[in-house]
């Protein structure tokens, strides 16, 4: 139906339940309703991966997901990767090497390689290009953004 | 934008799903991993009164070696199917047509039976299954049926499937004992929709070839099979020369491919021969051909 649907779905450890209409799309239910807008919107159609959050620990496109769909889901998005205000080591690496302008496309880069780097700890050049080519990034360029995924890498193997 | 408001149902099996299906009225758009639809949903190109999403039904994700065939529940995700160490061991060119599909997001969500039931003609798995001759098997509240590929696709986004049919399993047969194949194909960018691009399987008997089939994606309403350039390849010795007048062939009997703003209808025309070229060249290869 139309209707709302409650949707349970649990963040970065934290549980939340909301109800959502059925169209509602997981990232708009994320910073609407949750209030989680460290995820952002960009294109809404899948192709710029700036809305890549965790589902599940796989990387998805929250803005071509409807949050119906992600009833009973474990997500991460941005705000889970910092622990006690610390950066994360693939945030830091990002801080270090430039791997970020404006800062727009950057949450979904971020969990593009969590998932990369989780499956994949030392991942090459052509691996960390084939694992970021459904994220773009205007401003950057992405050689400081692969340079970033090295860093973050040797970080944690250290 | 956002999509327009639609009743939703989630169905906890696949007789609930088929049964709801043929209740509501006709207006109604299955929801598998959604890659292809919540974009058309959210862009308002598609305004279904109502979504029935499978996602419960976790009875269709599987992938078994059946009966000569991997056998491939409809709601198994692209991911796994890219990850299959049964795919990459007894069907490696199903593997590779996978890795070709988009991004790792897409492919963690989109399903088999999504892209197929989808039918986008520039897709990989619309082409790999008429390259392997695929059969789908097709469940509505009257019963099951089989489809072949040949028979599912029609045209431009648009199947065999009725509006009372929900596509259950895809079974790809595998092939036989030193066949070559090749699936590659051409794109601006790293994961976009193939320009165009070809799969071929082929079989070399001493020097000669005994079987060839050619199939070319992203240059008609549907992929196609390159029958001229097939029947040029089977009987012959193989040569460099051999696989350029067939990749020519090719070229030459594809219809009129779509002209947009990534590439004109005689780009996609001249794409259709180079990768029917290079693919063949890999398939023989593979096939035990030493020319290449």
């Amino acid at each position: 139906m139309t209707a709302d649907r409650k949707v349970s779905v649990t963040v970065n450890g934290v549980k939340y339940e909301a109800s959502a209409e059925p169209r509602t799309t997981l990232v708009d239910f994320l910073r609407v309703e949750l209030g989680l807008t460290g995820t952002h919107v960009g294109c809404e159609h899948g192709v710029c991966g700036a809305c890549t959050i965790l589902m599940d620990g796989k990387s998805v496109r929250s803005c071509i997901m409807l949050a119906v769909q992600a009833d009973g889901a474990e997500l991460t998005t941005v705000e889970g990767l910092s622990v006690d205000g610390a950066l994360h080591p693939i945030q830091q690496a990002f801080r270090d090497t430039h791997g970020l302008q404006c800062g727009f496309c950057t949450p979904g880069f971020l969990m593009t390689i969590y998932e990369l780097l989780e499956e994949n700890p030392n991942p090459n050049d052509d691996e960390i290009k084939d694992a970021l080519g459904g994220n773009l990034c205007r401003c950057t360029g992405y050689q400081s953004i692969v340079e970033a995924v090295h860093k973050a890498a040797a970080r944690s193997a250290s | 934008m956002k999509p327009a408001p639609f009743d939703y149902h989630d169905p906890a099996t696949l007789d609930e799903a088929v049964s709801l299906l043929g209740e509501l009225d006709d207006d109604v758009k299955i929801l598998a991993g959604g890659q292809s639809l919540i974009p058309l949903l959210n862009m308002r190109l598609a305004r279904p009164a109502a979504l029935i999403d499978l996602r419960k039904i976790t009875e269709l994700d599987y992938i078994r070696e059946d009966n000569g065939a991997i056998a491939i529940g409809a709601l198994t995700t692209q991911r796994s199917v890219e990850r299959s160490q049964l795919v990459k061991d007894r069907l490696p060119v199903l593997h590779e047509a996978t890795r070709l599909i988009a991004h790792p997001q897409i492919r963690n969500r989109g399903t088999v039976g999504g892209s197929l039931a989808h039918a986008d003609p520039a897709a990989e798995y619309p082409a790999v299954a008429l390259l392997l001759d695929a059969e789908f098997k097709i469940r509505s509240a009257s019963g099951e049926r089989t489809v072949s590929a040949s028979d599912f696709f029609i045209t431009y986004l648009t199947t065999s499937l009725g509006s009372a049919d929900i596509l259950a399993e895809i079974r790809f047969p595998t092939l036989p004992e030193g066949t070559g194949w090749s699936f590659i194909e051409m794109t601006r960018r790293h994961g976009d929709f193939a320009l165009a691009g070809a799969g071929v399987t082929i079989a070399d008997s001493g020097g000669q070839c005994s079987a060839a089939r050619i199939v070319l994606f992203g240059v008609d309403a549907t992929p196609v099979r390159a029958s001229g350039a097939e029947q040029a390849l089977v009987g012959q010795e193989l040569s460099v020369e051999l696989i350029e007048r067939a990749a020519q062939t090719a070229r030459d009997e594809v219809g009129e491919p779509l002209s947009d703003n990534h590439a004109s209808s005689e780009f996609r025309r001249h794409l259709a021969g180079v990768m029917t070229e290079r693919a063949l060249t890999e398939a023989a290869g593979r096939a035990g051909w030493a020319g290449s």
